[in-house]
This record gives structure tokens, C-alpha cells and sequence, in this order.
């Protein structure tokens, strides 16, 4: 059951990185953006498309489950955390391991960097920096009753299949109502 | 202005996925506590987000969305990072001058270079008589700033010369609106876009120039809008459109036309709106008769069967809208271009209702504020006519002087570009503009500083024009200010002082009053604070078409914005001026004005047998000056490129020479099918030998005398290199602020119009 959550909607993506810049504001990583934003059909369209920690749970989130420092903790609500500073060696395995490409390793700081859902601000009743100042609502924070009370016939995908594996996730992918899930992947 | 609090705002109140109530982690620091929120708007473009500046320690350390009810919390890239113009390495501390015209620049006092520019006024009005010095204005300054550059010309130097930078901007759709409606405002607020059932975007790539106003389209199509996008670009609001018209850059009277043919000749115009509310309908029949799908697809190089389409989605709609941009306003024919898309509007009965409106998108954040109040060639305070007996009596005695003493109406921006040129205008104040960027064909606008005697420019960076300049007055970024501006939908909003201004920096109004005292006209231009300023320009706009009168900033701050006409202090304004089909003609009713098709000034030949078109991009703001200082922005976007279609067989980030009949430059090629084969676009925001305007052409529209940037005649061939990215002008012995993160010359095209895709970076 998905509550209050990141939706992300591709159909409405307009690729101005207003979410990039928004979350080099973060004050835990100022000036770095933990948002990757793909212009996914190059050469044909306009097409865009931000990525953002899914925030996995299935059965728990596979950076996690692979961090030798135990560095990746998850919140009791469900938010899988920035590897902490004081655990983190700089291996890299979580980058390996996230299905979705989402952390980043400071080579320099041999420190991984991630979406923390802007604790900060989701645990005081505020929508993420990313989703609050989204232009076009392509990131939308909210529930789903919420999301489909402003846009009908939008459907929320919260499992993904890459090959023979099925990860649920946190935060939920739009789609047409037509799609039937879970949604492809990846390779 | 208060202090307040964090604001509890939606969406999304909650915890995440539900659960509720856990501790922040470990470590985590939020910095809220000692910070200040001063509530204002954004400094850029015509939407006018509104936003909180946080400040602490009299610095404005980052942004904070505000839920108004404009933006509803919503920023772009450039709202996100506007705040870090306020304390950038950059800002000019102190006033530079030359000593002669192509000596270096060096730093002087303000009483040095106060001296020298009224002596230089003098000097040069006393020689060559009033009119040989010029003032340039701009639409990103606050109401009260542009209200001031108009009477300072008339009152302190009894100039006819001044104009501003709106001339690129707004005045196509502004003369056109004159016409038609007899008032010059758009017909509603955009919060009416959720009832429509048609949009038509005629000439706006709204994704890049207006990103927070994308909600309202979407919002509507949400609600089961049809959306029609007309652009040669397929543009990121283009992309899912319903129907993207992918016409010939300078065709797009011929199109409206078209659509009106098809309209009228399958009898859904609605013959009652016409007749109660509207004069001139035969005309304008007859002419379109003649616009059949067929000719107008040869003409637009559009297939005849889309035109019918979207003429039946038009026609069958019970509320549509039509919003444009500089796409449709910035050509030789600019005027005619938006008075075929108000005829289509107006012979639907489309206008006035919720869900049935029209306007343009203004570029600048004052970009209709700044055009109403009398830094306009033709124009005095509240809309008034300059060349009105009547307009004119009336300013003067709001001013305390003679009716005779108002200098007659005056030229264009790019007009008065020549008649520096001719030695006609020998000296210029130019504040809030950046005509070596802003203007088209560079090697006319250059031969025209350069022929001056005498300039002085303001800005809060030492913009390419201000680097020229012989006196350069540092000025303050909107946060150091307050004032209003008007946006897009005609909405009067205030922008709040956050922080004092830097170094010696002064507001360009406390300029223009220290300039007049020391011109003589002190007792004209008493003003302590921006607030007298405003209650003189309510008294000069009353009765007017803009009326102001009622507006005050405690109405503003307790409303979110009041729209204008606003005529009493009880007056609640005016969101739809044209409800119930009530025009501003003496007669109450609109106007329609037949409009024949004209090819561009320069129709592609044989020579140059491409169309060169220019427009934004979302990371970057008009002249450029604002924003390719800023590392995020740079970043996201480095450089300009030219787009260019596969079938012209270049690769990506190949140096391709774009030519023209005024000079060629070479960018690296972002080659993509979402442009016209026929077509050719370049970003116009930045500067020098990689300019835009080093290829555009500076024919004007005969009316409203707006340059006709959106095409022009090229040709493209495989270059050798790309040229590189000159570095932003500094005072002599100092360097720009470049992070490592953003280095300059990076030769790449983008990923995309919008920019690099952060993979890469």
C-alpha cells in the first residue's frame, strides 16, 4: 500500500532541471544534485526523465542489503538513508548493486551520496525540495488518491522487473492506464 | 514585509509512504533555526513566481518555494539559483569610468562619476540640442524604476530619445492589442486555462521560457483539453501535443488565416459574439477566403488536411484559448502575425469567459508593468499617449511642468541604435538592458556605441554593453530593493528587500533622483523610497488605460496580486477586462483587422537556402548577463549550439558554420529530428563572436518597429572548430568567478535543447 510518496511522471517531464537545481540546495550536500535527469530520446524528441532514489523495500532495498559497513540504514517509514558518514567506506557496492543507477560515489571523499527524501523537510510535513518547485508536477509528492484525484486515468507502478527479479519500490512511476505492470526494468 | 515562519504547504502534507512520525537521522542538521523568510518574487521571467529569500545575518543564504498563488510553490532552474546573484564574486562594488573613449576602465567615486555624466549631459545637450541624448530603459526593473526613467527623460533632460528594451520583447503583441482590443492586456488569468477545452500555443516554447506556468496546461489537459502547439521545433510542450503544426519559421499570418478560412467556411464562427461585440468581421471574411488549406500548406509547408484539424478542434471547442510568444511577435510582420490569431479568437467568440481567454507570455519579469508607464518611446504614465493633447496635459500637471515642455514621442530601441550611429544621438544612459547581446545584427549595434560621445550604463554585473560604456554606475539585484511589478496575466505583485546592496552599489532609482538633483529638477524627483515613487505614478496612471490608482503595496501584499485596471482604492481589479465581450474602443467594442500574409524581410535563396531561427533555453535568461555567471545554470547549459535536422548530414557536436548575409559563426551541432529540415535554430543568451546576433538581421516591424529575430535567411557548412565561449567582462585586473565544476570553452553541444543530461556531467 503506497502512502505519502514520490510519483514520477514522465509524460510531463519538460526536462528544465528545475529538480536538479533544487536539490543542490540541500544543505547536507550543497551544491550537489543526487537527481539525474536523462534526456532519454536525444536526437528524435525532447524527451526527459529524473531519476530519483526509489527508495526499494523489496525485501529491503538492494544497496542495503549489499553495504559491508552496514553504512544504509532505512528509516522505520521506509526511507532508505544516505550511506552514513561515519560508516562509509567508498566501496561502491551500492552503486553496483541499485537497480536504478542512484548512488554516487565522491571518489574524492570515498563517500557515497544519495536521496535522503529531503529528511529534513518530509519530517515536518514538507514536500521534498525536488517535488515542491517541479514545474509541471513530473515529480509529485503526495498519496495516491491525491495524484489521481489531479490527473485521471494515471496509474502508479510500484514493481519493477529487471530479467528474472521483481523489486518493489517506495516511490511509484506513472503510467497510462493502459500499461499493465510491473514495469520493464531495465537490461 | 514580515518575518514568518516556515510556511505549512502542500502537496503531499504527511510522512513519508504514511507511516509518520520517525526522527530525523543521525547527524542531520536542518538549518532553519535563525534564518529570516522574506517573501518576494522571482527575478526573471514574465510568470513571477513568488518565493521566500532566506536570510540570516544580513545574507541571503538560499530560496524557499512559497505557495502563491501564481507559482503555487512551484520554481524553474533559474528561479532555484536566482538568489545567488545577490552575494556573487562578480557584483560591481563601485563605479568604473574611462577617461577617454577607448581608454581603460578604472575605479572612481561615485561624486567623480556623477560629475562627469552631467557634465557630459550638459556638455553634449548644450552643443548638439536635447535630443542628442538618448536613454535606454528596460522591463526587468520594478514599476517604479520604469515610471522614473520616462519622467527622468522627459523632465530632467526634456529628451524625446528614450525607449527600452521591451522593444524586443512585448511590442508586437502590444500594438496588436491596442488595435483589436483598444487596451494592451491579456483577457484573463491563467488559472482560467483549467476550464478550456482547446489551447492553441502559438510561438512560445513554454517548457523552456515559462516553465512554472506548464501547470496550468497541463492542469488543463488533465481535465481533457486538446492542445495544439505551432512552432518549427518540436519542444518539450510540442512533444505530447495533440497536434504539433510544425510550420515555416515566418509564415504564421498565412496559418491563422488559414485556420479562419476553414472556420468560417464550415460555419462555426459565432455569428452573435461578432455582431454584439465586434466591428470589421467582412473584411476580414473576405480576406481569408482566399486562404485555403491548400495554399496555406504550400505556404507554411504543413499538409492542408492538419489545418482543417485543428480549425474543427478550434471551432468545435466551447472555450478555447490561445496563448503566444515571441514566436509569433518578433517578425517583420509581428503585428499582423497576432492580430490573425485575435481575428481567429474574435470570430469564435473565444475571449472573456473562464476557459475562454487569450494573452501573451511576457518575457521579462516587469515585461508588462515596464511597458505602461512611460519609458516607452510614444508613451506617458497609465498607458498614455505621448502625442494625446490631452494625455499630455494631464502628466504635466501630475509632473509641475509646462504641456509644451514634454518632448514629442521619440524612436525605437534599435532606431536610436542608428541615429548614434548618424551622430544624431551622442550620448546614452542605458540602465537594465544589454543591447550587444539583446539586439540583432551586432556590427550596427556596436558602430553605434562606439560612435557616442558619451555613455554611462548601469548594472549589477559588467554586462558586454556596460563594459563599453564610459561611465558604469554599479546597481543593485532585486533583492535589495522593493517595488511591483506586473506579470504575464496582468497581476501586480511586490518584490520585498531581503538584504542591503553591496559595496557602494545604489538603486538605479536613487540614481535617476541624485542625476536630477544635480541637473537642476531636484524638486521633481523628491523620492526618499520606492513607495513615493509609486503614489506619484498611481495619481500619473489614473484615469488611464493602466490604471494604477488603486493599486498600493498593502492591497498587493494582502491579496497575492491585484490586476490592473484597478481605478479606485476600493477597486477589487480587473482579472477578465473583456468579461461579458466589453472592449476599450470607445465603442465597447473589438476591433478586427484583415490581414494579408508577407514573406520575411529575407526569404531563403539560393545562396542562403535555410531559415535561421533564434530562441531560450531554460537555463539561461535573455542577454545572458544574469545568468552565465551562476554555475549551476552554466553547467546544465555551457554554450550555445545550432540544432540542425539529421538530413543535413552533420553529427552531433560537429562544428557547424551557421552563415548569414551579416557574419557566420561556428557551433557545435545538436542534431535532432524535432526541427524542420528547413530550419535552423541558436540560442540567443550569449555574447561576442558566438553571439546570435552576429548572424541575426535588424529588419523591423513597420508598426510596432520590433526586430524580426525569429528568421532570417542562412546557409550551414562543416566548420573547422568551434568557437569558443568568451569569458563575461570583469573590471580591468579582475577574473569571473568560475567554479571547477563548470569550466568554460567546453566545445559540447547539449544533450538536448533544455541542456546537459546530468549523467554526463
Amino acid at each position: 500500500m503506497m502512502g505519502t510518496t514520490l510519483f514520477i511522471d514522465p509524460g510531463r517531464c519538460i526536462g528544465c532541471q528545475a529538480c536538479v537545481a533544487a536539490c543542490r540546495e540541500c544543505d547536507s550536500h550543497r551544491g550537489k544534485s543526487m537527481i539525474h535527469l536523462d534526456y532519454i530520446d536525444a536526437g528524435r524528441t525532447a524527451a526527459a526523465m529524473p531519476t530519483v532514489c526509489m527508495h526499494c523495500e523489496d525485501p529491503v532495498a538492494p544497496c542495503a542489503e549489499v553495504c559491508p559497513a552496514d553504512a544504509i540504514l532505512v528509516t522505520a517509514d521506509g526511507v532508505v538513508q544516505e550511506a552514513a558518514k561515519e560508516r562509509c567506506i567508498g566501496c561502491g557496492n551500492c552503486v553496483d548493486a541499485c537497480p536504478f543507477g542512484v548512488p554516487k560515489l565522491d571518489v574524492a571523499e570515498m563517500l557515497q551520496y544519495k536521496c535522503n527524501l529531503c529528511y529534513d523537510r518530509t519530517s515536518v510535513g514538507l514536500a521534498p525540495m525536488c517535488a515542491t518547485v517541479c514545474p509541471t508536477s513530473a515529480i509529485f509528492y503526495g498519496s495516491i488518491e491525491e495524484l489521481e484525484a489531479d490527473r485521471p486515468g494515471a496509474q502508479a507502478i510500484d514493481v519493477f522487473r529487471f530479467g528474472s527479479a521483481e523489486v518493489r519500490t517506495g516511490c511509484a512511476v506513472v503510467a497510462p492506464d493502459s500499461f499493465t505492470g510491473p514495469a520493464p526494468g531495465g537490461m | 514585509m514580515s518575518d514568518i515562519s516556515y510556511p505549512v504547504v502542500a502537496p503531499g502534507v504527511g510522512d513519508f509512504r504514511g507511516a509518520g512520525g520517525a526522527e530525523p537521522a543521525a547527524q542531520w542538521k536542518a538549518t532553519a533555526a535563525g534564518e529570516r523568510l522574506v517573501p518576494t518574487h522571482c527575478s526573471f521571467c514574465g510568470v513571477q513566481c513568488g518565493m521566500y529569500l532566506r536570510v540570516m545575518d544580513g545574507r541571503v543564504i538560499g530560496v524557499e518555494p512559497r505557495n502563491h498563488d501564481i507559482n503555487k510553490l512551484r520554481l524553474c532552474p533559474k528561479g532555484v539559483v536566482a538568489y545567488q546573484q545577490v552575494h556573487h564574486p562578480d557584483r560591481l562594488l563601485s563605479p568604473l569610468m574611462r577617461d577617454t573613449r577607448d581608454g581603460p576602465l578604472h575605479l572612481v567615486s561615485w561624486e567623480a562619476a556623477l560629475e562627469r555624466i552631467v557634465s557630459e549631459i550638459r556638455r553634449i545637450q548644450s552643443t548638439y540640442g536635447r535630443d542628442a541624448f538618448g536613454v535606454l530603459g528596460g522591463a526587468s526593473m520594478t514599476t517604479e524604476k520604469t515610471y522614473l526613467m520616462g519622467k527622468f527623460a522627459r523632465v530632467a533632460l526634456r529628451t524625446r530619445h528614450i525607449d527600452y528594451n521591451g522593444r524586443l520583447c512585448m511590442v508586437s503583441a502590444a500594438a496588436a492589442n491596442k488595435k483589436a482590443f483598444g487596451i494592451d492586456r491579456a483577457g484573463n488569468p491563467w488559472a482560467d486555462l483549467l476550464e478550456t477545452e482547446m489551447i492553441i500555443v502559438a510561438g512560445t516554447n513554454i517548457a523552456e521560457c515559462f516553465p512554472v506556468a506548464m501547470q496550468y496546461f497541463w492542469g488543463a489537459r488533465d481535465r481533457g483539453a486538446k492542445l495544439v502547439v505551432v512552432d518549427p521545433r518540436e519542444t518539450a510542450m510540442a512533444r505530447t501535443a495533440d497536434e504539433h503544426v510544425a510550420l515555416r519559421p515566418g509564415t504564421d499570418a498565412a496559418f491563422y488565416n488559414g485556420m479562419l478560412h476553414v472556420i468560417a467556411r464550415d460555419g462555426l464562427t459565432d455569428e452573435r459574439f461578432i455582431a454584439e461585440h465586434t466591428v470589421g468581421w467582412e473584411a476580414v471574411r473576405d480576406t481569408v477566403a482566399a486562404y485555403t488549406p491548400e495554399r496555406v500548406g504550400e505556404i507554411c509547408g504543413l499538409d492542408p488536411r492538419q489545418i482543417e484539424r485543428v480549425a474543427h478542434l478550434w471551432g468545435r471547442a466551447r472555450r478555447c484559448w490561445a496563448a503566444h510568444g515571441r514566436g509569433l511577435e518578433q517578425h517583420l510582420q509581428g503585428v499582423e502575425n497576432v492580430l490573425s490569431c485575435i481575428n481567429v479568437t474574435l470570430a469564435t467568440g473565444q475571449i472573456g469567459r473562464p476557459g475562454a481567454g487569450y494573452g501573451t507570455l511576457t518575457g521579462q519579469g516587469n515585461g508588462q508593468g515596464g511597458r505602461e508607464h512611460g519609458q516607452k518611446s510614444d508613451m506617458l504614465p497609465g498607458g498614455r499617449d505621448l502625442s494625446n493633447p490631452e494625455h499630455r496635459a494631464y502628466v504635466a500637471g501630475v509632473w509641475g511642468v509646462e504641456e509644451a515642455d514634454l518632448p514629442p514621442k521619440g524612436t525605437s530601441m534599435h532606431e536610436m541604435v542608428r541615429q548614434m550611429a548618424d551622430g544624431e544621438i551622442r550620448g546614452l544612459l542605458g540602465m537594465c538592458n544589454n543591447p550587444f547581446v539583446s539586439l540583432p545584427n551586432q556590427a550596427v549595434v556596436r558602430a553605434g556605441y562606439d560612435a557616442l560621445e558619451f555613455h554611462v550604463q548601469s548594472d549589477f554585473f559588467l554586462s558586454e554593453t556596460a563594459a563599453r560604456a564610459d561611465v558604469v554606475l554599479p546597481s543593485t539585484v532585486w533583492a535589495e530593493d522593493e517595488g511591483l511589478t506586473t506579470n504575464g496575466e496582468g497581476r501586480v505583485v511586490k518584490h520585498n528587500k531581503a538584504v542591503e546592496p553591496p559595496g557602494e552599489a545604489r538603486t538605479d532609482w536613487e540614481i535617476l533622483c541624485e542625476l536630477a538633483r544635480r541637473l537642476g529638477s531636484g524638486d521633481k524627483f523628491p523620492f526618499t523610497r520606492p513607495v513615493e515613487i509609486l503614489d506619484e505614478l498611481r495619481v500619473a496612471s489614473k484615469g488611464g488605460l493602466a490604471d494604477y490608482y488603486g493599486i498600493t503595496y498593502e492591497k498587493v501584499e494582502a491579496t497575492g496580486g491585484v490586476f490592473w485596471p484597478c481605478p479606485t482604492l476600493d477597486h477589487p481589479g480587473t482579472p477578465r477586462p473583456f468579461e461579458g465581450g466589453r472592449f476599450y474602443h470607445p465603442d465597447g467594442k473589438a476591433r478586427f483587422v484583415a490581414v494579408e500574409w508577407r514573406p520575411p524581410a529575407e526569404p531563403p535563396d539560393e545562396a542562403f537556402p535555410l531559415r535561421l531561427t533564434t530562441g531560450r533555453t531554460v537555463a539561461h535568461f535573455l542577454s545572458g548577463n544574469q545568468t552565465r555567471r551562476l554555475p549551476g545554470l552554466v553547467e546544465q547549459t555551457p554554450r550555445p549550439w545550432v540544432e540542425v535536422h539529421p538530413s543535413l548530414g552533420f553529427a552531433d557536436g560537429d562544428p557547424v558554420r551557421v552563415v548569414t548575409r551579416r557574419g557566420a559563426v561556428t557551433y557545435p551541432a545538436l542534431v535532432t529530428e524535432a526541427i524542420r529540415p528547413d530550419t535552423v535554430f541558436v540560442p540567443y543568451h550569449w555574447a561576442g563572436a558566438i553571439a546570435a546576433n552576429v548572424l541575426t538581421i535588424d529588419a523591423l516591424d513597420p508598426i510596432s518597429k520590433m526586430p524580426e529575430f525569429k528568421v532570417c535567411a542562412c546557409r550551414v557548412e562543416r566548420g573547422q572548430a568551434v568557437d569558443p565561449v568568451p569569458e563575461p567582462p570583469m573590471p580591468p585586473g579582475e577574473h569571473p568567478y568560475r567554479p571547477e565544476t563548470t569550466p568554460l570553452g567546453d566545445p559540447r553541444s547539449p544533450t538536448s535543447p533544455q541542456g546537459r543530461g546530468t549523467a554526463e556531467s
